[in-house]
């Protein structure tokens, strides 16, 4: 087997990817999780040359959206080419209007889908049928796929049936748990898959397509007289399909061997329960209806592959004649529907043939919820009861509506011939890696099948993960996580204190840690929870310094190659000779390309090993007197306490329904809860040295180093860090700067920022990195003196420069994002100027989920329970989501001056007048204003009537809310343009900040049109061949929008500037922030110099048009004062541009030239305030 | 009166003329190396590739690749994988091979590094490329505890490795700053080298006192730098069974002249090049022949080492006593 070069070790996109590139012609692209790495693929592909199955690359093109994508596919289609385009979730739900079009034209094309959950009360990136179910309608073939192998299986039946049946084809797989699965699968030859496509069909296909030649039209408008008929025409093709499919299934067989049918039945041939399901669940049911079925149950379970158009006869012929109890499991929710969508169609399809039975309709596995062999057992249970639940759910605990069906934990169906383990390790540490190559180690060089699933925390700092591996002389069946593993490891030894890591461990098991302690002492080091499960599990204990001996070898803090070695030592899947030799061979395949010297490190490293590599003697009882800490302190509120505390544990599966929250609200404030301590080093502030500036507060992204002044009659305790307050505004005053050592993430921009320098060491600043060890114990102590200390007046603040600005409290704080996050200063920044009065309309990206993903968000509160509300739509919509924010506000303000007028007879001693008129340009003025309001609610109390109850209710809005709308340029230059431009234009009183990554960063740095060109990024992978959008320059020519471009680490005074102004301005304002981005291949502490660099260079020239000043245009950099290249040179994004990378810059210098003088003309007296000059004013209101 | 020859012998190779170019950003590109070679140069020296440039460079594509990866499930990498490579010295062995089949004059390669390592592949493959000799330029600073012993047996390791790997003349360029340079370019000649190149400059940097940080800086040599070279050439050329070639502050016919005088076979420029273009080099050939013409000297082998240690009436003006002698020049200018 080994020999075959056909098996292949891959994950569910690259299977499905891998046909379909070679079936395509046209492919568009757009990226959304968990599919973008099919697009991403085939763009690869392409730039290196890989042809279809004619010899050519096929053309990929990346769309501005999900819509865009699926018109671009009807347009190629239409005119006779193979097209196809890869998404899922919302982004299916943009296709749809397309996908209409496509199949009333009985046109060809074959998308696929990692299926995945929709956006309800909370969005998820994980995996589900919602968006598959909520297409069904469109009149597509759905094709399903349950495994890796499938997944590349039924893309080549789906790519050959569209084209015979003429009918679209959406082929899916469930998102993460198929199609990021790493699984050894037989891979088809080109020669198989041209087996497969008919050319006659493709050349009537061809004969079907637009041409000059032979015109015709399509797209007609119909009116009643025909359109009904027309649509009727269609149905001889639906007829067909269910048989065209059918065919090539035969046919599919008949080449490679594999047969599949429009339904799989497996289990007894009596089966008198049996479960109808498609997806990775059904590889569940299949292989525990195997087991009950040896034990004598009469049971089995239909596969459900072509779900539409449903093929009833096909259905009722597979379903065994026997079955009368019959669970359908439905990985969707339908509200308010008799029942899902699959249930409903069992229920008829049994109720037209008139089959007795009795079906029960569950759902199960939403948003990759774990669906095991126990969970199976407790549907087939249920089914043997007299009277089973008729709607149920199973794998959740409804305490609420009673609808979950109770399972046995403790039922497992593993196998005993298979190994399974499980590695704890952090995203920063190589341990997916490793695994992943591991997994290529055995399924592809040995005759075991592998199978490698990894989770990922919702972090993108200090993210812990989960690999999962199982391999064994049978293939893998088994889309679960393992509860029982012969081997656990840990890499990284804190995780051991926070979570429950041995309990998985099956006795008799092995355990690998990375600790920095010998064997002899590793031992007392861990909590009591670990000890008892090793020793009552009598599991082997082994121990290694694999961060000693990776550092050793020159490979920093990845222990990858380490822990690999170790494991196939301790493991013995392999001799450990034939082991090393595999994973040195493997080091020279992935490593090759990096240089001789990193392949030589990394032989070192699996050299160095096994000599570090110790087993541990363990007693025969527990000593250890510590337990597993606590996921949040006991002083947290309830909420945070029972419900984010057993996220933070990992076990979040164990909440009930009655925890969560019915509508998606969650409170605020409450990553403050959850201490991470990742940092290695720690700021320490240097009093002695420090200026005041308020340089390092500002760029801190995580909000965990804050500056205060106090009165100096406050009570600190000694050694609290305090100096005299600089400067005339606080006279008496102290001033402080203190870190949260248990939030920094030590990514050192503070440092990085620091201006002053120690007169007698120029190498120190004010602020310096020392090791949390040896530092946090102090400034623990005095992060709770700083905490406990008054935040200061806002009036007495002068916000509008760095300084005072830094003195506000952050209310955004210790978010997940990367250390050293570019786009969180800003964020942070505007949550300290107008956190008490901020309403945000979040765009979906990575300002969303370091916003606002479970379990602790980062919007926080100050001292009077004021603080940002956040909320997020969708992707595409967040411009128009945020002026409906501004509008509804604007809207009820109105209500309340209206009412205001109406009582003002009865509201003796309330400033009505005031109320009204009175100015809330500053903190002051709002301060004022919030007096006046909370005496006007204290005298409507007493007010009798329905008026005064409803200005009661709308009262808080005479307050002016801050509306901002915030995103990246994924969202403003591309899916959200034409929003974002319409909201611009309709002249409100909204402010978008526009976090400008050149990329997008969330999914993992696809190209969007702010990417510049010469760039490399994913979709753009020979580098990007156009110039960066000017976003900026579009939105200044309304005249009457504020326009800002910023760069907080080349001029912080501008950026601050630029928010005062923003918020000033009585009118749309824009600002567009540089935010350097770990996907631009950067070393992040050097992020505030790059953002220095690309202003220096002339990349980002900052300016402010300010619309409402005699001469808007403001240029605050001067002409470029060093090439390009001193810029680029420090990006990987450009230096891994491959060929043509060398004009592509040569053109990149024009742009930079372009943009110059584009911006520059501006400034010219020509262009001078059309806006003051009445000009391009808009009516207030009028939106155009 | 025919011409004189101009010819000499370095590394066992014949050059036209002593002026060689030295280690320089000319032969980053094949027609610049064309340029100088047309302009008369005797012999090429190729830029050095740098130990430390590829292990960077290496390490800063493993970095830029490992970044982020695995860590996050919306975002397993962040960069397309584009099939680029870490910069490879078989470019520059490729350089040096084009170089040699499009000039006539000896090139010689180049690299420079101070440890030994898997980096010394690149001196085999320079010789596989088919440059005519190797120049291994140590460049070592001793900023911790070793002692001058220590320093100097890393020299000599790296010499004796390098002359293990490579059959082809090689030339050591090291810097002046040693205790006993003599006895020490003894045991590097013992080591296995063919020649010396004195001296290697050691960029100093500077010091901004605006932004109190320390800043690179590279200056020109000017003739006045000759003279340190030009001492010890004086002092080793008798002692060496080796060549040496001067370089650092040769700017002009004069400058050639003096070191051959001290007994150089051959001198390099670069600076002098790099300010005023090739097209100096017929005219400082032009300036030499004319004064070799004029003094009545057959051949610059004539002139050779005619004013070493060995060769002049009082070998002390090299050393200590003619230190004393400069400062007392100054004693009567005071006041």
């Amino acid at each position: 087997m080994a020999e075959n070069s056909l098996f292949r070790c891959m994950d569910g996109n690259e299977a499905a990817a891998s046909v379909a590139h070679r079936c395509s012609e046209v492919i568009a692209i757009y990226p959304i999780t968990p599919s973008s790495n099919m697009g991403e693929l085939a763009d690869e592909w392409a730039a290196k040359g890989k042809p279809n199955l004619w010899g050519q690359v096929p053309s990929i093109m990346e769309m501005q959206s999900e819509g865009g994508a699926a018109g671009t596919c009807h347009g190629a289609v239409m005119t006779g080419s193979l097209t196809t385009t890869f998404t899922a979730s919302q982004g299916l739900l943009l296709m749809i209007p397309n996908m209409y079009k496509l199949s009333g034209e009985l046109t060809p094309t074959v998308f696929h889908v990692s299926a995945r959950c929709l956006a309800t009360h909370a969005l998820s990136i994980f995996g589900d049928h919602s968006d598959v179910m909520s297409i069904r309608s469109c009149g597509w073939a759905l094709l399903a796929s349950s495994n890796v192998q499938e997944a590349h299986d039924m893309a080549a039946i789906a790519h050959a049936a569209t084209l015979k049946a003429r009918i679209p084809f959406m082929h899916f797989f469930d998102g993460f748990r198929t199609s990021h699965e790493v699984s050894k699968m037989t891979v088809l030859s080109d020669d198989q898959l041209r087996q497969m496509i008919d050319e006659d069909a493709i050349t009537a296909h061809r004969e079907r397509g637009l041409s000059p030649d032979r015109p015709m039209i399509r797209g007609t408008a119909q009116n009643p007289d025909v359109f009904f008929q027309g649509r009727e025409a269609c149905n001889p093709w639906y007829d067909a399909c269910a048989g065209i499919v059918s065919a090539e299934m035969d046919r599919f067989a008949k080449i490679t061997g594999r047969q599949y049918h429009l339904f799989d039945y497996v289990g007894a041939p009596n089966a008198e329960r049996v479960i109808v399901i498609m997806g990775s669940g059904a590889e569940t049911a299949v292989e525990t209806a195997k087991v009950l079925v040896k034990a004598g149950e009469k049971v089995g379970v239909l596969i459900v592959r072509l779900y539409r158009p449903l093929a009833v006869e096909a259905f009722l012929k597979a379903l065994p004649i026997s079955a009368t109890k019959i669970a359908v499991l439905d990985r969707t929710k339908e509200p308010g529907a008799s029942g899902e969508p699959m249930f409903l169609d069992v229920v008829t399809a049994l109720a037209e043939a008139k089959r007795q039975a009795e079906v029960i309709g569950g759902r199960y596995g939403l948003s990759s919820k774990e669906f095991t062999p126990a969970m199976v057992k407790s549907v087939f249970d249920e089914l043997a009861k007299p009277q089973p639940k008729k709607r149920f759910t199973v794998g959740i605990n409804d305490d609420v509506t009673h609808l979950s069906l109770t399972y046995d934990p403790a039922f497992s169906i593993e196998s005993p011939q298979a190994t399974r383990c499980v590695f704890f390790g952090l995203g920063s540490d190589g341990t997916v890696g490793a695994n992943k190559n591991s997994i290529k180690i055995i399924g592809e060089e040995t005759d075991n099948w592998a199978q490698g699933y990894f989770v990922y925390d919702s972090k993108k700092s200090g993210s812990v993960t989960v690999s999962h591996l199982r391999f064994g002389p049978d293939p893998v069946r088994a889309p679960y996580l393992i509860e029982r593993a012969g081997f656990v490891a840990c890499h990284f030894q804190r995780l051991m204190d926070r979570l429950d890591v041995l309990s998985c461990a099956q006795p008799g098991g092995t355990f690998l840690l990375n600790s920095s302690f010998p064997p002899e002492a590793v031992w007392s080091s861990l909590p009591t929870q670990a000890q008892r499960q090793i020793v009552d599990k009598k599991l082997r204990f082994f121990v290694i310094n694999a961060t000693q001996v990776a550092v050793a070898n020159g490979m920093g803090n990845r222990i990858n190659t380490v822990m690999q070695t170790c494991f196939f030592a301790i493991s013995g899947v392999l001799p450990k000779d034939q082991a090393i030799a595999k994973i040195k061979q493997s080091i020279e395949k992935t490593y090759a390309k990096r240089g001789a010297s990193v392949v030589q490190k990394n032989f070192q490293a699996v050299d160095a090993s096994l000599a570090h590599l110790h087993e541990v003697t363990v007693p025969g009882t527990v000593t250890s007197t510590v337990d597993l800490l606590k996921p949040v302190p006991d002083a947290a509120p309830a909420f945070v306490r029972d419900v984010l505390g057993p996220m933070i544990s990992a076990v979040g599966d164990s909440l009930p329904v009655s925890a969560m929250p019915a509508d998606g609200t969650f409170p605020t404030g409450t990553t403050q809860w959850e201490k991470r301590a990742l940092a290695e080093n720690i700021p320490v502030w240097d009093e002695a040295t420090c200026i005041q500036c308020g340089k390092c507060t500002i760029v801190c992204p995580h909000g965990c180093l804050r500056a205060k002044v106090f009165d100096d009659t406050a009570n600190v305790p000694n050694g609290f860090k305090a100096i005299k307050a600089s400067g005339k505004d606080f006279p008496g005053k102290k001033f402080t700067i203190q870190v949260s050592p248990d939030d920094c993430t030590g990514c050192t921009l503070c440092v990085e920022a620091c201006p002053a320098k120690n007169k007698s060491q120029v190498g120190r600043k004010a602020i310096n990195m020392a090791p949390e060890a040896e530092a946090a114990p102090a400034e623990r102590i005095r992060w709770e003196a700083f905490q406990a200390l008054p935040d200061i007046d806002r009036s007495l603040v002068k916000a509008n420069t760095v300084k005072g600005s830094q003195l506000l409290r952050p209310l955004f704080e210790f978010s997940g994002a990367c250390a050293g996050c570019g786009e969180t200063p800003y964020v942070k920044l505007l949550s300290q100027l107008y956190g008490d009065r901020l309403v945000i309309a979040n765009a979906t990206g990575c300002s969303s989920i370091y916003g606002g993903n479970l379990p602790t968000t980062p919007w926080a509160k100050d001292a009077n329970g004021r603080g940002p509300a956040w909320a997020n739509s969708l992707f595409e919509d967040n411009a128009e989501f945020g002026l409906g924010m501004r509008l509804s506000l604007d809207h009820q303000k109105g209500h309340a001056v209206q009412l205001l007028r109406s009582l003002e007879g009865q509201l003796a001693g309330v400033p009505v007048g005031e109320l009204i008129e009175a100015p809330q340009k500053d903190e002051a003025g709002i301060t004022g204003q919030r007096m006046r309001v909370a005496l006007l609610k204290q005298r409507l109390a007493t007010v009798p009537g329905v008026e005064a109850k409803r200005l009661l209710a709308v009262a808080d809005s005479l307050v002016d809310r801050s509306v901002w709308i915030l995103g990246g340029d994924g969202w403003a230059y591309d899916i959200g343009f034409g929003g974002l431009d319409h909201v611009l234009a309709s002249g409100e009183k909204v402010r978008v900040l526009v976090m400008d990554t050149e990329v997008y960063s969330n999914t993992g740095g696809q190209a969007s049109k702010s990417t510049p060109r010469g760039a490399v990024a994913k979709f753009a992978a020979k580098g990007k061949a156009t110039p960066k959008k000017d976003l900026a320059l579009m939105a200044m020519s309304y005249g009457y929008v504020y326009v800002a471009r910023i760069a907080m680490g080349a001029n912080d005074a501008q950026t601050v500037k630029a928010f005062a102004e923003a918020e000033a301005h009585d009118g749309p304002s824009l600002i567009i922030a540089y935010s350097h981005c770990i996907a631009h291949g950067i070393d992040m502490r050097k992020g505030l110099e790059q953002q220095k660099l690309a202003v220096q260079c002339g990349h980002w020239p900052l300016y402010r048009f300010n619309p409402d000043a005699p001469q808007p245009m403001t240029l605050d950099s001067g002409a470029p004062t060093i090439s390009l290249e001193t810029y680029t040179q420090n990006e990987g994004r450009y230096r891994l541009a491959a060929g043509d990378g060398g004009s592509l810059m040569a053109s990149a210098r024009t742009d930079l030239a372009a943009r110059l003088l584009a911006t520059k003309r501006y400034v010219t007296t020509e262009t001078a305030n059309p806006a003051a000059a009445g000009e391009a004013k808009p009516v207030q209101g009028n939106v155009p | 009166m025919s011409a004189p020859d101009l010819s000499t012998s370095y590394l066992g190779l014949k050059l036209a003329n002593p002026l060689v170019l030295a280690a320089s950003p000319y032969t980053k590109r094949v027609e610049n190396a064309i340029a100088v070679a047309e302009a008369g140069i005797g012999a090429i020296v190729m830029h050095s590739i740098f130990e430390e440039e590829y292990l960077h460079a290496e390490a800063e594509l493993d970095q830029t690749l490992s970044r982020g990866i695995d860590s996050f499930a919306e975002a397993t990498s962040y960069l397309p994988e584009t099939g680029v490579e870490a910069p490879s010295p078989r470019r520059y062995a490729q350089l040096l091979s084009s170089i040699k089949q499009a000039v006539r004059v000896p090139v010689i390669g180049s690299i420079n590094g101070s440890s030994e390592g898997g980096w010394l592949d690149y001196a085999e493959m320079i010789q596989d490329a088919g440059a005519d000799a190797l120049e291994l330029n140590v460049y070592y600073l001793s900023a911790g505890s070793s002692s001058a012993a220590e320093v100097e047996d890393t020299y000599l390791k790296l010499v004796t490795a390098v002359r293990r790997r490579v059959k082809i003349p090689l030339a050591v360029k090291i810097g002046p700053f040693f205790t006993a340079l003599p006895a020490f370019s003894q045991r590097l000649v013992a080591a296995g080298a063919d020649g010396l190149v004195l001296f290697n400059r050691f960029y100093q940097p500077d010091i901004d006192i605006d932004t109190l940080s320390v800043v690179p800086k590279l200056n020109f040599s000017t003739s006045d730098d000759l003279r340190l070279p030009l001492r010890w050439a004086a002092i080793l050329s008798p002692q060496l069974k080796a060549d040496i070639s001067i370089s650092g502050g040769v700017h002009s016919h004069q400058d050639v002249l003096k070191s051959l005088l001290v007994g150089a076979s051959t001198t390099q420029l670069a600076a002098e090049l790099l300010q005023m273009g090739p097209s100096r080099i017929p005219l400082i050939l032009k300036d030499l022949e004319a004064w070799l013409t004029e003094h009545e000297y057959d051949s610059v082998e004539q002139l050779q080492g005619s004013m070493s240690a060995a060769s002049v009436a009082d070998p002390t003006a090299f050393e200590r006593s003619n230190y004393l002698k400069a400062l007392r020049s100054y004693d009567d200018r005071l006041p």
